[in-house]
């Protein structure tokens, strides 16, 4: 079992003829994801890498049966090729994309509230079921099959956790990048509930950063009843206040959001904190007597 | 982005919401004769991108405009030092002289995103002049909230609340409510990610205006306003940092000795806490993005070296989709293009890691490797000499 995408995924790359979209297309297959074909509008009725490109993202789906798609386009366009996605009831719909306005991610939340589609980012890394499908941009190799969820903020930081899991023999499940905007689709909460009835996620890798509440909203999640482990790690215990360090959603604002308060709520609520992020596996190994 | 506040005031004048006459002025004698416009009581207030100028004597008020002109020399040029520039303080090279008014009620309005309900939401507080993070944690009851409709905004049933919550009468209520309902559609149009009035005044003749303003804009958004990019003030920004923005390099620059460098930003911020936690601290935050290049890496280096602080330096990458050897090459041209002379600790991970290494330590170059972080982050306090 996984959550979000398996081998039952058939992903649709929108902007698939860019020169991101066409690697990351040809990675995710190599993976051995099924891709099924590409939007671009203005390009429907050609071929690109192989793969059949599409107009619009409900022809697509009406001639290929996708259910998931991931999205490689620039940020002015980025928002609206989400509602697109989720208006032709794709699953799951994972937008890479850095730099959307937040304006514009406003009523894309809330066209998506109360449908079937569950968006992951923007501003993500992707998901990636290990050793079944990939929707992003996470290197293949540093994973491996076994029962450890990965939630994380950040990109580079998700591979480095899933390296160390990776290095100790603990496998994963899924890996889920859901993103470092303020503004996301999927959250903490939401990763979790996934993990919590995924009979083969055993325990989870939480990796937060500075800003916001959505870790704090986690700790209050595990602490009403998550049953499984979990390790976590803060990133920007050094941050200094009123700056934003890299993503958008990377900042101290008003005293709130800062790595102290969020690793405290955690560790009230059980979870294994580590301050120093090379600790990340090893601490996982130990809660699970590895 | 920051912006100034004679910048906020007027993109809100242009919304609808009321100011107080004035005008900026970069000179003592432009200071005189804005005030002789004004009728000589006047303002002066410094223009820098940090709030708390009052305490910092940042903001003075005088009577006449010859007056104005002698407050105004001896502000300009002066370092102010408020709760939110740090110690260093900011150095004044721009006043906003404005109308002094006779002040009857002092009210806060803010509008800020709300993470959690995905809206923005407009705060409105009777304690207005006051710092609003205050007021939230110890009189809670004061600071009333409206989230607004990700897509209408602020609807006139919502500010009329606001405003008789606030314990207005008409018709200042009336006008109250059209201030904050054109500071909601103003957050909306200029794609700002925080707009606060504080204070916004009733005077005594019962007029509404804003007598601050903070407008802090979208950074993503900048590309659908030309006009508000040239609103970018970078004599307030780190010089450092406006350099390394030219070059699409997130920076920000620190008070350690240990430069770093890192792609992705939650590994830079975890690289400078493994350092903090190796007993070192870091001089500065650098993600150089997913697909750092050979340029990139040569530019991330010229502004690491820029920085006299630094004495040593630690590469964290995790090559995902980019090859350890091409990393390796790249750090080894720079290195000897910029004759890199302090010690260079090298942690990497990822495809071709075991070529990138041989690469490095047959370079003939002053380079450390490691193998995990925190061996890495040990090397480089130990080399730092902190």
């Amino acid at each position: 079992m996984a959550v979000l995408i398996d081998e039952r995924t058939r992903l649709l790359v929108q902007g698939l003829t860019g020169r991101e979209g066409t690697f990351h297309a040809q990675q995710a297959a190599s993976y051995g994801t099924t891709v099924v074909g590409g939007v671009s509008p203005g390009k429907g009725g050609t071929t690109h890498a192989g793969w059949p490109i599409f107009d619009t993202v409900r022809e697509a789906v009406a001639l290929t049966g996708a259910n998931a798609s991931v999205i490689f386009v620039p940020p002015p366009a980025a928002a609206d090729a989400i509602l697109e996605a989720a208006d032709a009831g794709l699953d799951v719909v994972v937008c890479i994309t850095e730099g959307i306005p937040t304006r514009d991610m406003l009523p894309v939340i809330a066209f998506l509230n109360g449908r079937r589609t569950r968006l992951v980012g923007p501003n993500c890394p992707g998901v990636l079921s290990a050793g079944k499908a990939k929707a992003g941009i996470i290197p293949g190799h540093i994973g491996s099959r076994g029962s450890v969820g990965v939630v994380s903020r950040s990109g580079t930081l998700t591979y480095e956790a899933m390296h160390q899991l990776t290095r100790l023999g603990l496998g994963q499940t899924t890996c889920i990048g859901i993103g470092g905007d303020p503004l996301v689709g999927t959250t903490f909460v939401d990763a979790l509930r996934l993990f919590a009835v995924d009979d083969a996620t055993e325990a989870v890798v939480l990796i937060g950063e500075i800003g916001g509440s959505a870790e704090e909203d986690a700790a209050r999640f595990i602490a009403d009843g998550f049953r499984k482990p979990v390790v976590g790690f803060i990133a920007g215990q050094t941050a200094p206040p009123g700056r934003r360090m890299g993503h958008a959603g990377a900042i101290i604002a008003g005293g709130a959001g800062t790595a102290a308060q969020k690793q405290a709520a955690l560790d009230a609520a059980g979870v294994t904190v580590v301050d120093s992020p090379a600790d990340i596996g090893a601490a996982m190994a130990r809660r699970l007597g590895a | 982005m920051k912006i100034h506040e004679y910048q906020a005031k007027n993109l809100l004048a242009n919304a609808g919401v009321p100011v107080p006459r004035g005008e900026p002025a970069l000179t003592a004698p432009d200071a005189r004769a804005v005030a002789e416009r004004l009728g000589g009581r006047v303002v002066l207030k410094a223009q820098i991108h940090a709030g708390g100028r009052g305490k910092g004597g940042g903001v003075k008020v005088v009577s006449d405009a010859a007056e104005a002109e002698r407050t105004a020399e001896a502000m300009l040029g002066m370092t102010l030092v408020t709760a939110q520039t740090g110690p260093a303080g900011r150095k004044v090279g721009r006043l906003l002289i404005e109308e002094a008014l006779d002040l009857d009620r002092e009210l806060y309005v803010g509008i800020v995103i709300d993470r959690a309900l995905a809206c923005p939401v407009l705060m409105a507080s009777r304690a207005g002049g006051m710092d609003i993070e205050q007021v939230a944690a110890e009189t809670p009851e004061l600071l009333l909230k409206e989230a607004l409709d990700p897509v209408a905004g602020l609807r006139s049933f919502q500010a009329r609340r606001l405003a008789y919550g606030l314990g207005l009468e008409r018709p200042v209520a009336g006008r109250a409510a059209a201030v904050m309902l054109a500071a909601a559609t103003a957050f909306r149009d200029l794609d700002a990610s925080l707009l606060e009035i504080n204070p916004l005044v009733v005077t005594d003749a019962g007029d509404v205006l804003a007598l601050d303003a903070k407008v802090n804009l979208d950074d993503n958004a900048l590309f659908r306003h030309p006009e508000l990019r040239e609103l970018r003030d970078i004599a307030e920004e780190e010089a450092l940092e406006v350099e390394a923005s030219k070059h699409s390099l997130s920076y920000v620059r620190l008070d350690g000795r240990i430069g770093c460098m890192v792609n992705g930003a939650g590994l830079a911020m975890a690289t400078m806490d493994i350092i903090h936690l190796a007993g070192g601290e870091p001089a500065n935050f650098l993600d150089v993005g997913g697909g750092a290049n050979a340029d990139q890496i040569r530019n991330a280096f010229r502004i690491l070296m820029a920085d006299p602080n630094v004495t040593a330096v630690l590469i964290n990458i995790f090559g995902g989709i980019l090859r350890c050897d091409v990393l390796a090459e790249g750090v080894i041209a720079a290195v000897r293009e910029l004759d890199v002379q302090l010690p260079v600790v090298i942690r990497m991970e990822g495809t071709n890691v075991d070529t990138g290494k041989k690469m490095l330590s047959e370079s003939g170059l002053n380079f450390t490797t490691a193998d995990t972080m925190s061996e890495a982050a040990e090397r480089v306090v130990a080399l730092a000499g902190v």
